[in-house]
């Protein structure tokens, strides 16, 4: 890891101010993939702006709507959250599922949903759930801000403070590990809301990030049962492809894992 | 340069170190702690965890300034003097290290585990939680078996250091 100075700001003005007076300057919430980053020296930023001490970035409030959580809070204090088991259960079940229970207790919502990396499963929450992110300077809707692989709208400087997530009528969330680094090969948020509507989101195998999955909506809509999704199959042409999987079979894991989430509302699904 | 003072053990431990030090080698290289083990050093192994303000981390991804404040418990503050900490005592009589690499990590894995779920441990939730401690030895059969013996013993027992 190439020499930096670390910062720990008390709020979140002071977090910006930082960022925009010292220059060369990267925010810090967890660190459990910017400090492996760093150490293979694929990112060097010269100064680090912790996040996690900021009062204002902690906590999580429910209400009948929504379950809003503080961009600090971490994994583990998610999948701890009674509250957020009460409204959304496989939201606070994807947070237990994240890494191991050390990574856990130090990565955070924030952090996973500003990185946006293409295997992370918060992504896929915020994008069914019709989530809102709230940053130090706007709210941008979830339909707006995951805009590639490890991109989003944030601007430079940007801080995410909370996200607000909708509490749907029903939802549920399954996904298939790589079999050694865990993380998802395939994804699949399904939530039903209140208002009608079903949104499908499908993190680990696009080739441009977490994307909604259009024709399981369509379909899910007219009949919201597993069995709406037989014969749907999504487009290989925008499915990742690597040594771990082909395009093809990711392509086919997505259809099984909408169909698990369906089948198993309420909970998490996985292998 | 960083001063950083953390409660190690129960002791006030005060270095001035660089920003870029990692908690491990804060332990290791400057307290001469070195039953905390750099394994991967990517996050995964788990031959590194601690407890940081009574919870389990991986010191090999926390920088030491960012633990400016916190209290850290390793390996070598279990033990009560000569006699050896519930979950220390089961893995030596359970048989489950061979190499030992690993062990320091297992059994502050372990003990973390143990008090998040009290005595309601069973065999499927054991297995589970070590997802992010590797032992390349023992097939975890033996480790497995020591976490549920303590985790029988170890009720209402607190760690020697806190």
């Amino acid at each position: 890891m190439y020499e930096t100075t670390y910062h720990r700001p008390g709020s979140v003005a002071e977090a910006a101010s930082l960022f925009s007076s010292t220059g060369d300057a990267a925010y810090f919430s967890g660190g459990h993939t910017l400090l492996p980053t760093m150490k293979a020296r694929l990112a060097a930023p010269a100064n680090l702006i912790d996040l996690r001490n900021i009062p204002d970035l902690k906590g999580i409030q429910a209400s009948g709507d929504s379950v809003t959580i503080g961009a600090a809070t971490t994994h583990a204090e998610v999948a701890a959250s009674n509250d957020v088991a009460g409204a959304i259960a496989p939201l606070a079940a994807l947070a237990g599922s994240i890494g191991d229970p050390a990574v856990r207790h130090v990565g955070t919502m924030g952090g996973s949903v500003a990185n946006n990396d293409p295997a992370a499963d918060y992504p896929a929450a915020v994008l069914a759930l019709a989530g809102t992110v709230h940053t130090n300077k706007r709210e941008i809707a979830a339909d707006d801000y995951f805009t590639g692989l490890f991109s989003t709208a944030l601007e430079e400087g940007e801080i995410v403070t909370k996200v607000a997530f909708k509490v749907p009528e029903t939802s549920g969330y399954a996904k298939f590990r790589n079999p050694a680094s865990r993380y998802p090969m395939a994804g699949v948020f399904v939530a039903k809301h209140k208002d009608g509507s079903v949104r499908v989101a499908v993190t680990g195998a696009g080739n441009d990030g977490v994307f909604r999955w259009n024709a399981a909506e369509e379909a899910l809509s007219g009949n919201f049962s597993a069995d709406a999704l037989k014969g749907l199959s999504v487009d290989a042409s925008g499915i990742m492809s690597d040594i771990h999987g082909s395009a093809p079979y990711r392509a086919h894991l997505v259809g099984v894992m909408a169909g698990r989430a369906v089948a198993n509302l309420g909970t998490l699904t996985m292998d | 340069m960083a001063n950083v003072t953390i409660t190690v053990n129960g002791k006030s431990e005060s270095r001035e170190v660089e920003d870029r030090t990692l908690l491990v080698h804060f332990l290791r290289d400057h307290l001469g702690l070195t039953g905390t083990h750099v394994g991967c050093d990517t996050s995964q192994c788990g031959a590194c965890v601690v407890h940081m303000d009574g919870i389990a981390v991986k010191s090999c991804t926390v920088l030491a300034a960012a633990a400016d404040g916190a209290e850290v418990v390793t390996i070598e503050g279990l033990a009560d003097g000569d006699e050896l900490h519930p979950m220390q005592a089961a893995f030596r009589e359970h048989h489950g290290l061979q190499c030992g690499f690993c062990t320091p990590g297992m059994i502050m894995t372990a003990v973390d585990m143990v008090q998040r779920h009290g005595g309601n441990l069973d065999e499927k939730t054991v297995r589970h939680e070590l997802e992010g401690n590797y032992c390349r030895c023992t097939g975890y059969h033996n480790i497995v078996k020591a976490i549920l013996d303590a985790s029988g013993k170890m009720g209402g027992v607190q760690q020697a250091a806190e």
